[in-house]
């Protein structure tokens, strides 16, 4: 039998608060949304906004993972979401115009060699997978996860930890779109992928076909962010606390940190991925600028402001941070006041000071803290 | 060169350090039969400094050994050396008589080498049922880990072990919340129920109560019937409640052996460090 002591709080009363904001969260996107469409409330650009900012979501779930829980700052999610958004963009491109055989996106950019006519130009040989959609939507999971868990593997095993990491992270970033903005590439260098005209069949300037994109992003989410708990509900995941909270003592109980650590970087890796396959056919583009370092530090914000190690807190602060981007980066006047879409860094940057001094745990924990006052008050 | 310690082989034998001090290590390997936990001329050098320099230690089955010494004494750098964070200038240590000089920490520790720093470690952030369950000598790998559920007979094992020290009601806090004498009783209650051959303590007593410290002695000497335990300490209190051989290092070597009221007679102990 287990004695009660005063001391001991109600962990499960904390999980289930973390988890009433993430089912919140969810009636909002799942059924508020839908419905206010239905009824011609919000638009279906509307709509279709929600679902790009419900696939960053995603991505802040694996950021979380692996920075609030396991304690790596990686600045590499950008490249994985790109890696998973040019897998679905070059599925796109099939879809689009064709000539030779050849995307229109791809052959704006085809360099000729010496000699070589218009006409002549070959299919580089990576673009063949992505014509199937069912290939293209296992490689846009399998890459990201697989390029993760080389550079996981080889950073962990050598122990290379911290900001070192988080260096290590960034310049394989820089890298990877300075490769992809080559024309040499033949990944449609800086003009990126686009000129899309369907997906599995259905038009993508059909409203019908955004809300369908809409519902699938949104499942996907659901679906991540119940793996995701799962996945810290077992000994995996306490693992992978004792790993943010001393290495050296979990490699003296017996564990092997490398081996955990690799594994939830493949499945963030993963996750970024599909955030990636789900964004470019609702945003109809997917350029190298995704993939730049700048993209990976403003998904570190996101996860920061929502609240790290909570995963509805990753959730929150993604979907927040963009509504917030979105409302504040249009030009509008009030009285002799006009606001401009250049106060946005301004505004992100007093946010980020502001969450890390004066509440570290996050919009999460206001929320959070919000409902404990009102209890307090209704109490009195 | 050395100290001259003979150790006393359980038939009879008897072994000087002089004479094999560079003994093969086929030699070695052979002797390390008659222990549990075996170092010859294990010796560990940092940028010319002498840390450690010891010609015979050794530790039998189901012993209670406790070492002391001033600070700076090689005590902390045996038990590195001993659970592969550090590795040795030379020499070698056997354990089970396998020669485990230079495995990672990783494999010493699954082989049954158990330890507790200085400064206790525990998970901050787990509860303190959770730090127990991670110290379960199973599923560390992490497949098996994603799979692992906790059995009853494992809880109940957990839930019995935690009563003893008097954390059962404490169970679900996290570890963040409780005083540095529950802490290093948690240490050591992880380290017990990762059923090690060889616990490493490495000063259990350290800024704990009188009463702390009672306690934490009947512990390690309830224990003693069943492990091996090599107990590191200052507190000479302590020492004298767990009543059993003493080995006193200082400078990196190895002084004296015997009991408690042995030692303290030894005239080179009492000059390095129960005179000052």
């Amino acid at each position: 039998m287990i004695k009660q002591n005063i001391l001991t709080p109600a962990p499960k009363g904390l999980d289930k608060k973390m988890h009433l904001n993430a089912l919140v969260i969810m009636m909002v996107c799942g059924v508020l949304i839908p419905v206010l469409s239905a009824f011609g409330v919000i638009s279906v650009e509307m709509v279709n906004m929600f679902g790009r900012y419900l696939a960053f979501a995603i991505v802040a779930l694996g950021l979380d993972l692996i920075w609030g829980y396991t304690g790596i700052l990686s600045l590499a999610q950008s490249f994985f979401f790109a890696l998973g958004g040019y897998a679905m963009g070059m599925y796109l491109s099939f879809q689009g115009t064709l000539f030779n055989g050849i995307p229109e996106s791809l052959y704006v950019v085809y360099p000729y060699a010496v000699g070589q006519a218009k006409g002549s130009e070959v299919l580089p040989w990576f673009w063949l997978p992505f014509q199937h959609f069912s290939f293209t939507v296992f490689l846009g999971l399998a890459i990201p996860a697989l390029v993760a868990a080389l550079v996981g593997f080889f950073g962990f095993y050598s122990r290379v930890k911290g900001v070192y990491f988080s260096i290590l992270t960034q310049a394989l970033t820089v890298a990877a779109t300075m490769f992809f903005s080559k024309n040499e590439m033949f990944f449609a260098g800086t003009n990126g992928l686009t000129h899309f005209k369907t997906i599995a069949g259905l038009s993508l300037t059909e409203n019908s076909t955004k809300i369908i994109l809409y519902v699938i992003t949104f499942a996907a989410l659901v679906l991540a962010y119940y793996l995701s708990k799962a996945l810290t509900k077992t000994k995996f995941g306490r693992v992978l606390i004792a790993v943010r909270d001393d290495e050296k003592s979990l490699r003296f109980a017996g564990f092997k940190p490398y081996l955990y650590k690799t594994a939830i970087f493949a499945f963030a890796g993963m996750l970024a991925g599909l955030g990636g396959m789900l964004y470019t056919p609702q945003a109809n583009i997917i350029t190298p600028s995704f993939m730049e370092a700048k993209w990976s530090i403003l998904m570190v914000i996101w996860v920061a402001v929502g609240g790290r190690g909570t995963l509805s807190g990753a959730v929150l602060g993604a979907l927040a941070i963009n509504l917030l981007y979105n409302s504040l980066t249009s030009k509008w006047t009030l009285g002799f006041f006009t606001w401009s879409p250049d106060y946005w860094p301004i505004v992100l940057g007093f946010l980020f000071i502001l969450v890390v001094l004066v509440f570290p745990q996050g919009l999460q924990s206001l929320w959070g803290q919000a409902k404990e006052n009102m209890k307090g008050r209704m109490g009195k | 060169m050395s100290s001259g310690i003979i150790t006393r082989h359980p038939e009879g034998l008897v072994k000087s350090v002089d004479i094999y001090r560079d003994q093969k290590p086929e030699i070695n390997a052979l002797w390390s039969y008659s222990y549990l936990l075996y170092l010859s001329g294990v010796t560990a050098v940092f940028d010319g400094f002498k840390a450690l320099d010891i010609g015979d230690f050794a530790i039998h089955h189901k012993e209670l050994r406790v070492v002391i010494g001033p600070n700076g004494a090689g005590k902390s750098t045996m038990c590195d050396v001993i659970t592969g964070k550090t590795r040795p200038t030379s020499g070698q240590v056997y354990f089970d008589h396998k020669n485990i000089t230079n495995l990672p920490e990783v494999e010493i520790s699954t082989m049954g080498i158990g330890r507790k720093f200085q400064t206790p470690t525990v998970f901050d952030s787990l509860t303190v049922y959770e730090n127990m369950e991670l110290a379960l000598p199973l599923a560390k790998g992490p497949f098996a880990a994603l799979l692992y559920k906790t059995a009853t007979q494992e809880r109940e094992k957990i839930m019995s072990i935690l009563e003893r020290v008097h954390l059962d009601g404490l169970a679900h806090i996290q570890a963040r919340f409780l005083s540095h004498g529950q802490r290093q009783w948690l240490a050591i209650s992880s380290l017990i129920i990762s059923e090690p051959q060889l616990l490493l303590v490495d000063e259990p007593a350290a800024g704990l109560t009188d009463k702390e410290t009672e306690l934490t002695a009947e512990l390690l000497l309830e224990l003693k019937n069943n492990h091996t335990i090599l107990v590191i300490e200052h507190d000479m209190d302590f020492v004298r409640q767990l009543d059993s051989t003493v080995t006193v290092l200082n400078e990196g070597r190895v002084i004296a052996e015997g009991s408690l009221e042995q030692i303290k007679q030894d005239e080179q102990v009492i000059e390095a460090y129960l005179g000052r």
